[in-house]
């Protein structure tokens, strides 16, 4: 579903992506963990078409991403922070996305399940600059999710939300998943991926440190929890035995 | 095309609900009608308002647009992480910013000359101050559109468009000053001339002042700036002029929005 | 002047009581056709009426004195372009009701319309005086009266045309109700003192609409200088008085409201200077006091060069000048008091009506443009604005040369406008 070969991109002096080959399972969730600065966001940005990498390729559905940007439209995307214009409605917001995305004037989504699980039918009438951070966080991922993409990309996206809202959107993405979806999710907190993730990416200082199944990483290093295996890789800077 | 309709009437929507830019509006309303409150006529009026026009509406523009861009780009991403190209949408993004600004300060200034009657004979003098006003804003939104996507740190960015402010509005004109009492006694008319087309607020002030009587003061100095500023034909080509300045940092930031990466 | 006015009386009496007087009616097709026999025919104290009808002569000339010439009907005395139409060269005569047109151009002789020469007590009166090089000439004719004449030329420019109404060696002239358009100069007095003008209109002359040189000791007022193409020009007189005149629109280089040069003593008083290039310009006058003007909307109100000495500017208004007064010099011999400055943001604590800190009217963007004129180009720059504020709160920035110790805090009256000056007669 999506490839990634040979990805490098530096910025100034800094080399924040220094060859990185890996590919993304279509129908599995895969979470892309490392440390601060490894080059998480650069790799999503480069998927999205936000950075343009130095070298190498990316194939999204064996589209080259730098054909052009039609192949984002199986693409969902939850940015790390959830902001939007101050004055316009939650609605507005939402219709606005929508518009862009289909190329012509649409009305905000009312009947989507994650809106209605999160309780937004009656936020959409609310200024943006009124919301709580929680509640922004809940527009933003209704908004990845509300085209029924192919292809999720979501960046921190339980941070900021409530228990019982990052539960809901963690059932959201099992039940992507089941619909044979591809979903490309980052955390910091690695207790969430537990029992989500199939696969893991583990990136530090710009290279891939692992790359396999959730339950090979598990064999690997030797652990039974999934926190600790991070951990661990976190320690080993990705370098499994 | 289409995109940048929604994303302008999207801008529009946003900022026209904006707290600051209706005080902003606001401001101008209470400026303009307090100038005709206490006695002023419409050339008066025009020529007070001249100054304040000339100072106030770059700094906003640069001001309020580059804290704008910074405060929008997460949603710039958002929306460029949907399948459109990148020029539109920048194109719609700057119009949105733009608009409301321009709209704003035209709303504003332009509302107490209609209920006083228009101000009577200063009336080509107020729709060239209102277009001048309108133009400088479509300028210095895109100067700070344009430090805004080429300057990542927020608080840099907002100084150097202070700094633009500065000097477009006071410093070249004390620059030009200084260089006018030091080389007096060479000619200067087309040097000063050339300089005064390089600074789209001293273009600006030069369009207005000569719809108004003292245009005519040029005549003691020279033919050429007779010439230049009394005339329609030099009129209209600084208004040209000012209107190809809206397109320099439109330009340049379209071109560094396109390659950019965010 | 009335002395002068009985003496003219006397004389008509006298010849009254020598011969008897007749009137000469001059038409087309009666007895007397030609105004040319009339004229000879005349003697002291006769009336010569011509009537309605276009006269084509030559140069029709007045010897004889005491006659009055009244045309009836408005009839046209015509150069046909290639002659000076009337001239009186006889003491006491009378010209009323006249049109007279059409001397023509001409670089070898100063052709008028209606010419006096040594011709005292002449009255020229309501007549329509179009299209001639020169309007009415006195020349070496005292004691003469001028009133309610329409002077209109359509000249092209300066060297084609002449003055509107031009006095020469004309003592104690009376010139006044008079309408004068498109001339050189409107109203011109050379070597001609203790004259009287008022209540003229003269505008959108070449020149001047008011032009006078070594002429002591004239009043000026309640006269309309309009939109004459460099203004008004005194020059070279002492003693005279200038008063509740209007001088405006005297736009572009070398135009002045009023040009005072080398003028010794006078007054100048209660005027309005309105939208002018410069309003008043000062170069070599002394001891003027200048006071009760209204100085609105001109580029420059007062220009007052250093070598304008003990003149006194008190009681003026200041209003929505570019700039309020300039001088080409630091130092500064003239003295400002009690003026009304819309540019003063001084405080009065103990109520007097006078600000407690003085005013100094010269800025110093005045000072730079007055030296190098190209920086005008940065009129009304908030650079400038920056300028004047800085010298608000720095006042040694601000040249010392003049300052007004007691500006006032309200305006001493209304800015009246286009009130209260007469705009000539009705017709």
């Amino acid at each position: 579903m999506i490839r990634v070969e040979g990805l490098r991109k530096r910025y100034g002096s800094h080399d924040a992506l220094r060859g990185v080959t890996l590919e993304f399972r279509t129908g599995a969730v895969t979470a892309l963990v490392g440390p601060n600065a490894s080059g998480k966001t650069t790799l999503i940005k480069s998927l999205l078409g936000l950075v343009r990498p130095d070298a190498g390729a990316i194939f999204v559905k064996d589209t080259p991403v730098d054909s052009g940007g039609d192949y984002r439209r199986a693409i969902g995307y939850m940015p790390q922070l959830a902001r939007f214009p101050e004055n316009l409605t939650v609605a507005d917001v939402i219709a606005l996305v929508a518009s862009v995305r289909s190329g012509e004037r649409s009305d905000a989504v009312r009947d989507d399940e994650l809106i209605e699980a999160f309780h937004l039918v009656r936020e959409m009438d609310r200024l943006v600059r009124t919301l709580s951070g929680g509640t922004r966080q809940k527009v933003s991922a209704a908004i990845a999710f509300l085209f029924s993409p192919e292809i999720l990309i979501l960046d921190e996206p339980t941070a900021g939300l409530d228990p019982l809202a990052a539960a809901i959107l963690k059932d959201k993405i099992r039940s992507v998943r089941a619909e044979g979806r591809t979903v490309l999710i980052t955390s910091h907190v690695s207790a969430e991926l537990e029992g989500l993730a199939d696969d893991v990416a583990f990136l530090c200082d710009g290279e891939i440190g692992f790359t396999g199944t959730f339950d090979s990483l598990l064999h690997q290093v030797g652990e039974r929890r999934f926190e600790g295996a991070i951990a661990s890789l976190f320690r080993s800077k990705g370098r499994v035995a | 095309m289409n995109v940048i309709r929604l994303i302008v009437s999207a801008g529009l929507r946003d900022l026209s609900r904006s707290r600051w830019l209706i005080g902003y509006a606001l401001g101008f309303f209470v400026l303009a009608e307090g100038l005709f409150w206490f006695g002023g006529s419409g050339p008066q009026v025009v020529l007070s308002l001249l100054n304040i026009v000339l100072m106030v509406v770059p700094l906003v523009a640069l001001v309020f647009g580059a804290i704008h861009v910074y405060a929008s780009r997460e949603f710039v991403e958002l929306l460029l992480s949907q399948p459109v190209p990148r020029k539109p949408l920048f194109t719609g993004l700057w119009l949105g910013l733009a608009l409301p600004l321009a709209g704003a300060f035209a709303i504003g200034a332009g509302l107490p000359f209609v209920f006083n009657g228009g101000g009577g004979a200063g009336f080509s003098a107020l729709a060239t101050l209102a277009a001048a006003g309108v133009v400088l804003s479509f300028i210095f939104s895109g100067i700070a559109t344009w430090i805004a996507w080429t300057t990542d740190d927020r608080l840099r960015g907002v100084g150097l468009a202070l700094g633009v402010w500065l000097a477009a509005t006071v410093l070249y004109d004390g620059a030009i000053l200084a260089a006018t009492a030091a080389f007096g006694d060479y000619p200067l008319e087309r040097p000063l001339l050339a300089a005064m087309i390089l600074n789209p607020v001293d273009l600006a002030r030069l369009v207005v002042l000569s719809q108004l009587d003292a245009s005519a003061l040029m005549g003691y100095t020279g033919a050429l700036f007779n010439k230049a500023l009394g005339t329609a034909g030099g009129a209209a080509m600084a208004g040209a002029a000012l209107l190809a300045w809206c397109g320099v940092p439109y330009l340049m930031s379209a071109r560094r929005f396109a390659r950019r990466d965010f | 002047m009335t002395l002068a006015l009985w003496f003219a009386m006397l004389i008509a009496a006298a010849d009254l009581g020598r011969l008897p007087v007749d009137t000469i009616v001059v038409g087309p097709g009666g007895a007397v056709s030609a105004v040319t026999v009339a004229l000879e025919r005349a003697k002291p104290g006769d009336v010569v009426v011509v009537t309605a009808g276009t006269y084509r002569e030559p140069t029709l000339v007045l010897r004889t004195p005491n006659v009055t010439l009244l045309g009836r009907g408005w009839p046209v005395l015509d150069g046909e372009g290639k002659r000076a139409v009337l001239v009186v060269e006889a003491n006491d005569v009378t010209v009323r009701g006249f049109t007279v047109t059409g001397t023509g151009v001409s670089n070898l002789e100063d052709r008028a319309g209606i010419r006096a020469r040594n011709a005292s007590r002449c009255r020229i009166e309501g007549n329509r005086v179009y299209d001639n090089l020169w309007g009415i000439y006195l020349e070496r004719s005292a004691d003469c009266v001028v009133r309610d004449n329409d002077v209109r030329a359509s000249g092209e420019n300066q060297s084609s045309s002449g003055n509107g109404i031009h006095l020469y060696q004309s003592p104690r002239a009376v010139i006044e109700d008079n309408r004068i358009a498109g001339q050189r100069d409107g109203i011109y007095f050379e070597f001609s003192e203790s004259g009287l003008t008022r209540r003229n209109v003269s505008e959108k002359n070449q020149r001047y609409g008011l032009h006078f040189m070594y002429s002591d000791s004239c009043l000026y007022e309640n006269n309309t200088f309009s939109a004459n193409a460099a203004g008004v020009a005194v020059m070279y007189s002492r003693g005279v008085t200038i008063a509740t005149n209007r001088f405006e629109d005297a736009w572009g280089g070398g135009a002045y409201g009023l040009l005072l040069k080398e003028i010794l003593g006078g007054e100048i008083r209660g005027n309005i200077f309105e939208r002018n290039s410069t309003g008043i310009f000062l170069e070599g006058a002394t001891r003027l006091q200048i006071r009760d003007n209204d100085f609105i909307q001109n580029g420059w109100a007062a220009r007052v060069f250093a070598d304008a000495t003990d003149n006194h500017f008190a009681g003026n208004h200041f209003r929505a000048n570019a700039f309020d007064v300039t001088t080409n010099s630091r130092s500064a011999n003239s003295t400002f008091d009690g003026n009304w400055w819309d540019g003063y943001r001084g405080y009065d604590l103990n109520r007097d009506g006078v600000g407690d800190v003085p005013f100094h009217p010269v800025r110093l963007f005045a000072l730079i443009v007055e030296q190098h004129p190209a920086s005008l180009l940065l009129l009304r720059s908030p650079t400038v604005a920056v300028l004047d504020a800085a010298e608000r709160v720095m006042p040694m920035l601000t040249p010392e040369a003049l300052v007004d110790k007691r500006p006032l805090i309200k305006p001493l009256r209304k800015s009246v406008g286009n009130a209260g000056v007469a705009r000539g007669a009705p017709r």
